[in-house]
């Protein structure tokens, strides 16, 4: 007992103080949005549609386009361009409310938006989601999970995972949406109450992420189910993660990083 | 020894598909039978099978080849012969050798064939069968299977009761359907059905290797990224005839070592959770993080994913980037000591955890268990041990071993290889030798096989690829760790009550996704 409390002494306070107080630091090495030079592009070069493992970046007469939704951040179109056109930023900030929003130029990024007021004022301070994985690799759900810890605690904003569909106010979908789990997809969706919302969470419920030319599976979560907020990455950080469902709640307006539409 | 041969050769190492013994199925069959009889183990049996228009198809002698790969955990080597099947059946090796029994499953999944006699034939994904036309069950060829609709096996009794739960479970965790048996409290089977994960991936790798290819491996299992994609690097570098620099080789130690802390210490977390002892469940999720951010530091990924590339690793280790790590690693190390010892302390800790769950040495023999589950059960089976490869040749990590087969004994496992694995890569950290991160790799030897074995967390990762005319991969068969293990589970929960299965399951912690493919 005595020393459980002294180890409680010693691990101390670990929550974060985001979003109130400056965001977790990410490593130097982290890739989050991409910047985009078009200036630099040589004259009919493709080494970063040609390297993309996903088909994620396409060619433009106004330059390299990455669809968020596709890629993986992996990231050989950085290495395979000749001019350092296409980098990462350590920016995090990237789900958005549309699929096709998701398609990069550089532009900045339409965040997402918060919910329509009548959602927003039954969820904003509550949301409880039943989470559905559908093929992933169990990174994007350990990386989910994360937000449960008391780092993340995401119980300070009213949001829960809940063991029920029918205690849930919607779904966080991971994977791509095997043939497998459709049935169940599609099951525990009805066994929520409405009105509903569906978060797709990593690249493989956005679009099928490294599986996207499998037969086995469905291209995403949209198949399903209608999507209200796109979170990319394989997998999203969690501080990824948690800036879309704030910004799905309204509650990230206030502090003015919310970008304009 | 008498009676056939199988070729030798040494963990991440090639040799040309000539010199693999083509031996009739029952010389197959018998050097499989012996050499897992005397204590060898099968580490991969699998059937290939031609695309539908390659000219092997109409070859003499059948269209199914079936690869066996048994490892001589004493000697070092691995032992490879192949066979190929007259007709549509052959005598299950099961009845002799348990281990074969999952992947004789497999093989009457993926290949349409019928392993006569095997005590529980069953699909183990719930796909169609990769040869058109020819289906194990006999199935029709053009509707889907649907998973988990398959006869289970049902104990009859008055006060009998069959418990069903998934593939939807309670808990951000992935699908899977588990039937229990029971009578009153008591389990007296379970049986466990996945597939809900199957992505297909190894047929997305045959043909390969593609741009595609590295990150299907990187996802084969999202905790086991490190692992899966080394094995996958070892088998390129060994059929290009590549040497891997020395640097590359320890950072990829490292970077295994950090995915194997993580882990254990996020599951050590879990399982006190799961008794109600929030101590160390709060503070191991907190330090699980530190560790999976220390492996972003090596390469922006929490997962590692970017970090191991055939030739060496994507991204450089510079000295000062080591130093941060080798800090961080002092802070996360006592910290994780001291949350995990709390476990140890406290007495309804303890108390659940001792005596539940229990596999006897003789099971884990028999069904083939790997990594810490089995090692808990006192058999001192580590791919870096017996079979050392890259960094593991040049240093030696002692193999940690319990003997009570329990919960407490995985939880004492990991908690003792967390220490391990923390020392040895503040070892690695001091001294990284002055190499490039990476060199390039030329193209894959032709008509070629090439094995790599790799100690992931949950244990051993498998990865065989062979190759065709071109050194493109004609087969590339992957087996993680959980496949050897879920039937573990099953196990341990025979005779346990049913309110333990949360805390078994976890003090096994298996992949859906690496079992599913
Ligand atoms: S980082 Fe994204 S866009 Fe670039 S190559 Fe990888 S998947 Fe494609």
């Amino acid at each position: 007992m005595i020393k459980t409390l002294l180890a409680r002494a010693h691990q101390g306070h670990r929550t974060l103080a985001w979003p109130d107080g400056p965001p977790p630091e990410l490593p130097d090495r982290f890739r989050g949005l991409p910047a985009i030079d078009a200036a630099r592009c040589p004259d009919g070069c493709r080494a970063c549609a040609d390297a993309c493992p996903t088909e994620a970046v396409s060619l433009s007469p106004a330059g390299p386009r990455v669809d968020l939704g596709r890629c993986l951040f992996c990231p050989e179109c950085a290495e395979a361009c000749p001019e350092g056109a296409i980098s990462f930023t350590r920016d995090y900030r990237l789900s958005v409310r549309r699929r096709e929003e998701l398609v990069f130029s550089g532009e900045p990024l339409p965040l997402a938006t918060s919910l329509e007021t009548e959602l927003r004022r039954l969820f904003g301070r509550s949301l409880r989601l039943r989470q559905v994985s559908a093929g992933g690799c169990n990174a994007c759900e350990a990386d989910v999970n994360v937000l449960s810890t008391l780092v993340w605690d995401v119980g300070r904003f009213g949001i829960q995972m809940v063991a029920s569909p029918r205690h849930a106010d919607g779904l966080l979908i991971t994977g791509p949406v095997t043939r497998n789990m459709e049935l169940a997809l599609r099951k525990t969706w009805d066994a929520v109450p409405e009105p509903k919302i569906v978060i797709a969470v990593g690249a493989c419920a956005i679009a099928g992420g490294p599986f996207w030319q499998s037969p086995e599976q469905l291209g995403g979560a949209a198949a399903v189910v209608p999507v209200d907020l796109f979170v990319p990455g394989c997998p999203p950080h969690p501080a990824t993660i948690l800036d879309g469902l704030l910004r799905l709640l309204g509650r990230l307006e206030k502090d003015g990083r919310v970008a304009a539409r | 020894m008498s009676g056939p041969r199988l070729a030798t050769l040494r963990n991440g190492s090639a040799l040309p598909l000539a010199a693999v013994p083509d031996l009739p199925f029952e010389d197959l069959r018998d050097a499989v039978v012996r050499e897992t009889a005397e204590g060898n183990r099968l580490v991969s049996f699998f059937a290939s099978v031609p695309e539908p228009a390659s000219p092997a198809s109409s070859r003499a002698g059948g269209e199914v080849e079936l690869l066996a790969v048994v490892a001589d955990d004493e000697e070092g080597t691995l032992g490879v012969g192949r066979a190929r099947l007259e007709g549509e059946r052959f005598p299950s090796l099961t009845p002799a050798c348990p281990q074969a029994h999952w992947f004789e499953r497999e093989i009457a999944e993926q290949a349409g064939v019928v392993p006569a006699g095997h005590p529980w034939l069953k699909p183990i994904r719930f796909h169609s069968s990769w040869r058109e036309g020819h289906d194990a069950w006999g199935r029709p060829a053009l509707a889907h299977p649907v998973p988990g609709v398959t006869d289970f096996y049902r104990v009859e009794g008055e006060e009998v009761h069959e418990v069903a739960v998934g593939p939807v479970h309670a808990g951000v965790i992935e699908p899977g359907h588990f039937r229990f048996q029971c009578h009153g409290e008591e389990v007296f089977h379970l049986e466990i059905s996945l597939g809900y994960q199957h992505r297909d991936v190894e047929r997305a790798l045959a043909g390969g290797p593609h741009k595609g290819t590295v990150p299907i491996v990187e996802t084969i299992a999202g905790d086991t990224t490190v692992a899966h994609a080394w094995a996958y690097a070892e088998v390129v570098e060994a059929l290009a005839g590549v040497a891997v620099p020395a640097r590359a080789g320890a950072v990829r130690g490292v970077a295994l070592e950090l995915e194997r802390l993580a882990n254990h210490v996020g599951d050590l977390g879990a399982l006190a959770n799961d008794v109600g002892f929030l101590p160390t469940a709060s503070f191991c999720g907190r330090i699980r993080g530190d560790f999976l951010n220390m492996t972003a530091l090596l390469c922006g990924s929490r997962f590692g994913r970017g970090l191991i590339r055939p030739g060496g690793v994507g991204f450089a280790l510079e000295p000062e980037r080591a130093g941060r790590l080798a800090e961080r690693l002092v802070a996360g190390r006592r910290d994780a000591l001291e949350a995990i010892g709390l476990l140890w302390e406290t007495a309804s800790v303890t108390a659940r955890f001792e005596g539940t769950g229990v596999v006897s040495p003789k099971d884990a023999e028999e069904i083939g268990l790997v990594g810490p589950a089995a090692r808990a059960c006192g058999i001192g089976r580590d791919v870096r041990h017996d079979h050392p490869h890259g960094i593991y040749r040049y240093v030696h990590l002692p193999v940690v071993t319990a003997s009570t087969g329990d919960v407490a004994a995985r939880a004492a496992v990991r908690a003792a290889e967390v220490e391990r694995s923390a020392d040895f890569v503040a070892e690695q950290l001091a001294a990284l030798p002055e190499t490039p991160a990476r060199v390039p790799v030329g193209p894959l030897a032709a008509d070629s096989l090439a094995v790599a074995l790799v100690e992931g967390w949950r244990g051993e990762v498998c990865h065989v690829a062979l190759t065709d005319g071109d050194g493109r991969f004609r087969r590339y068969k992957v087996t993680d760790p959980s496949f050897h293990n879920w039937f573990g589970l099953a196990l341990a929960l025979r005779g346990e009550e049913i309110s333990n299965f949360p805390l078994c399951n976890k003090s096994f912690n298996l992949s859906y996704c690496g079992h599913d493919l």
